[in-house]
């Protein structure tokens, strides 16, 4: 079994769903040739052909749209766009169309497309290039979205994600593509969608996080266990839907909740997380739900990314602040 | 459950009959939905095609039964003539569960996967792309079929036309891009949204083969359309066809109409597609007015019997509110009609 990281581990699961269903079909912006702009799809139009990985035009609509017409005739089309950045021209077709076809045909019609994107910051990128689009993604109805943070997630999260009957969105963390390595075994086994992994068990507080953050997350956990503090780290995954049982029962134990996630602020995931604790959780909070979050700004130039992505000490900081409220 | 439409336009009669036949079933159905609307009947929105039923008719006729269809949200017509029946059709106007989309798509999301119907679109240019990828997997799979997608020149300002169009040349993919010319984007005029109005020249930068009809003229319609879905077939690529018409009614039930002269639109109702092509039969002794007659009671009564079903079919249960969001674990994906 082979160590690979995380970039790999995408590779991996296309392939698999290539061989294993001929109605896969990838498509997207220098995809084939040239193995895409952060090599996921590296080696694939040569092993599967031109017609499987399909090279389109500088066209988000285009391909986006035109995937959800492949995937109401029954095929399997996995998009890339380059940067979730890029995502924006095709929103129109992901929230009007993708997300909607079953609904508006009850059923007759669904759109099992998944759109690949990377998101986040903390590879010195500008701009567009950091963005982390998943809390407007998880406001429409009928749109799954899916962040993996380790290879093995995804991996085992992607090949759901192919199976799927319904649009989901799988966005990659970019500063995790090559951050460490991990043993998959590439047996086609596909990881539930729909719930969240507990990465950690803990007794005192629980951390909440997904993607990228989950890094500075669990080594928040690691400084709060030299002082013999027990965090219990939660990776939720599927951001929609939401399992938040798992996070209530998590917090019904510990009775303290950080929620950490790099994307802005206001109406981010961790503000929604936060009003399930208030409306489901609230008798068994010790401390106000704390959230350590992006600020409500456009993700700087590089000299000041590492202000504004949550650091390990603002985790702990928000920690310390929930063990000391009671 | 769809029902299927009981025959009406019988396959013996001559072309022309039948086309003449077609365009007074859109014409009286949609009539009634007018009539309906007011007597808050039919809820949300109603784009009526009244005055451009050739370019449907013409269209349509000209296409196989096994083609695909992608169309905007003026598309009772184009539904109703690729064989959703008109019951199913008026009961997803009334929003019942009967309807051709279960009653959640309504007037602009008529949709019926085993006619190879997919939607209306109520997005200005949204089912340009959808189009395209529709023919890409007939393509994938090894089905040679040829996608028709209607659109209004509004769509034409849009990018979608732009990226879809360029998409298909490149790729050769048979799609017929077909543009109902109706030369108002609600209630901007052509001049004032294209620097290029000449559609045709728009379309032929892309490469693709450009074709125009009077889509007053029911027969140059279907002849000309006919002639680019046959090129389209034969694997000749992507086409485009502009249909030159005009909407007698304003765009939607809520529009005051105030962007158009009222000289302007009698001076196309005196081209009205019905009137014309009935004028020539008759003129060229192939039609009396007692024939046309039991063709426009055909119609009604066709129209009668599918706001009766309408009616007495029932409401979606309030329970199904939050079904179909997501498909339920253990359901099969896709086009199960």
């Amino acid at each position: 079994m082979a160590e690979i990281n995380l970039v790999e581990a995408v590779n991996l699961a296309l392939a698999h769903e290539l061989a294993r269903d001929e109605a896969v079909v990838l498509l997207g912006e220098d995809i084939g040739a040239n193995g895409g702009v952060f090599r996921a799809t590296v080696g694939l139009q040569q092993r599967f052909g031109a017609g499987r990985v399909v090279d389109t035009p500088l066209a988000e609509t285009a391909i986006v749209g035109t995937a959800i017409g492949m995937a109401a005739m029954g095929l399997r089309p996995v998009a890339e766009i380059q940067f979730s950045g890029f995502l924006y021209p095709a929103i129109d077709h992901l929230i009007n169309h993708a997300a909607r076809l079953r609904n508006r045909t009850r059923g007759r019609l669904t759109c099992p497309l998944v759109v690949r994107t990377p998101c986040g910051g903390g590879i010195h990128a500008p701009e567009h290039h950091s963005e982390s689009p998943e809390a407007m993604l998880a406001h429409t109805p009928g749109l799954r979205v899916v962040m993996p943070s380790s290879p093995a997630r995804a991996y085992g999260l992607l090949l759901a994600a192919i199976r799927d009957p319904d649009p989901v969105m799988f966005l990659e963390p970019t500063r995790m593509y090559r951050l460490f390595r991990q043993e998959v075994a590439d047996d086609g086994e596909a990881l539930p969608l729909d719930v969240c992994f507990t990465l950690r068990g803990g007794t005192d507080l629980t951390l909440v996080s997904w993607g990228a953050m989950l890094h500075e997350t669990q080594a928040a956990a690691d400084a709060l266990a030299t002082e013999g503090i027990s965090a219990e780290v939660i990776d939720v995954a599927t951001l929609k839907p939401l399992d938040l049982p798992t996070i209530l029962e998590s917090v019904a134990r510990t009775g303290r909740c950080v929620i950490v996630h790099e994307a802005a602020r206001t109406a981010g995931l961790g503000a929604e997380i936060a009003a399930g604790l208030a409306e489901e959780g609230l008798y068994s909070l010790l401390a106000p739900v704390q959230r350590v979050t992006g600020y409500d700004t456009v993700m700087p130039l590089s000299r000041l990314e590492t202000q504004y992505l949550p650091s390990v000490e603002r985790i702990v900081a928000a920690a310390r602040k929930t063990l000391e409220a009671s | 459950m769809t029902r299927t439409r009981k025959p009406r336009a019988s396959a013996e009669r001559p072309l022309e009959l039948r086309l003449l036949a077609d365009m007074l079933r859109i014409r009286r159905m949609e009539e009634k939905c007018a009539e309906l609307y007011g007597a808050g009947r039919i809820r949300g929105f109603l784009h009526l095609y009244i005055g451009e039923e050739a370019c449907a008719t013409g269209a349509m006729h000209a296409l196989a039964a096994d083609d695909n269809v992608v169309a905007t949200y003026r598309e009772h017509g184009h539904a109703l003539l690729r064989g959703v029946g008109m019951d199913a059709i008026m009961a997803e106007m009334f929003g019942k569960a009967a309807g051709c989309s279960r009653g959640r798509g309504g007037s602009m999301h008529l949709f019926d996967v085993a006619r190879r119907f997919y939607g209306g679109n109520a997005i200005v240019g949204g089912g340009l792309p959808l189009a395209v990828g529709l023919a890409l997997a007939d393509r994938l799979q090894g089905v040679r079929r040829v996608t028709l997608c209607v659109f209004g020149e509004g769509a034409m300002a849009e990018g979608a036309f732009h990226e879809s169009i360029n998409l298909a040349a490149l790729w050769q993919l048979p799609v017929l891009f077909c543009c109902e010319n109706n030369l108002y984007a609600m209630g901007t005029a052509l001049a004032r949204s294209e620097s290029q109005t000449d559609l045709c020249a728009k379309a032929a930068s892309y490469r693709v083969a450009t074709f125009r009809a009077d889509g007053m003229d029911v027969r140059a319609v279907f002849d000309t359309v006919s002639r680019a879905v046959r090129q389209v077939r034969e694997g000749g690529g992507p086409a485009f066809v502009e249909l030159q018409t005009y909407r007698f009614r304003a765009h939607s039930m809520f529009d005051p109409d105030l962007y158009r002269d009222k000289a302007e639109i009698e001076e196309w109702k005196q081209r009205g597609p019905i009137h014309s092509l009935s004028a020539q039969l008759k003129a060229e002794g192939r039609l009396d007015e007692e024939a046309f007659l039991a063709l426009d009671a055909e119609a009604e009564a066709e129209v009668a019997a599918a706001v009766a079903f309408a009616e007495q079919a029932p409401w979606e249960p309030v329970a199904d509110l939050l079904k179909d969001v997501h498909t339920p674990a253990g359901a099969a994906a896709g086009g199960t009609p």
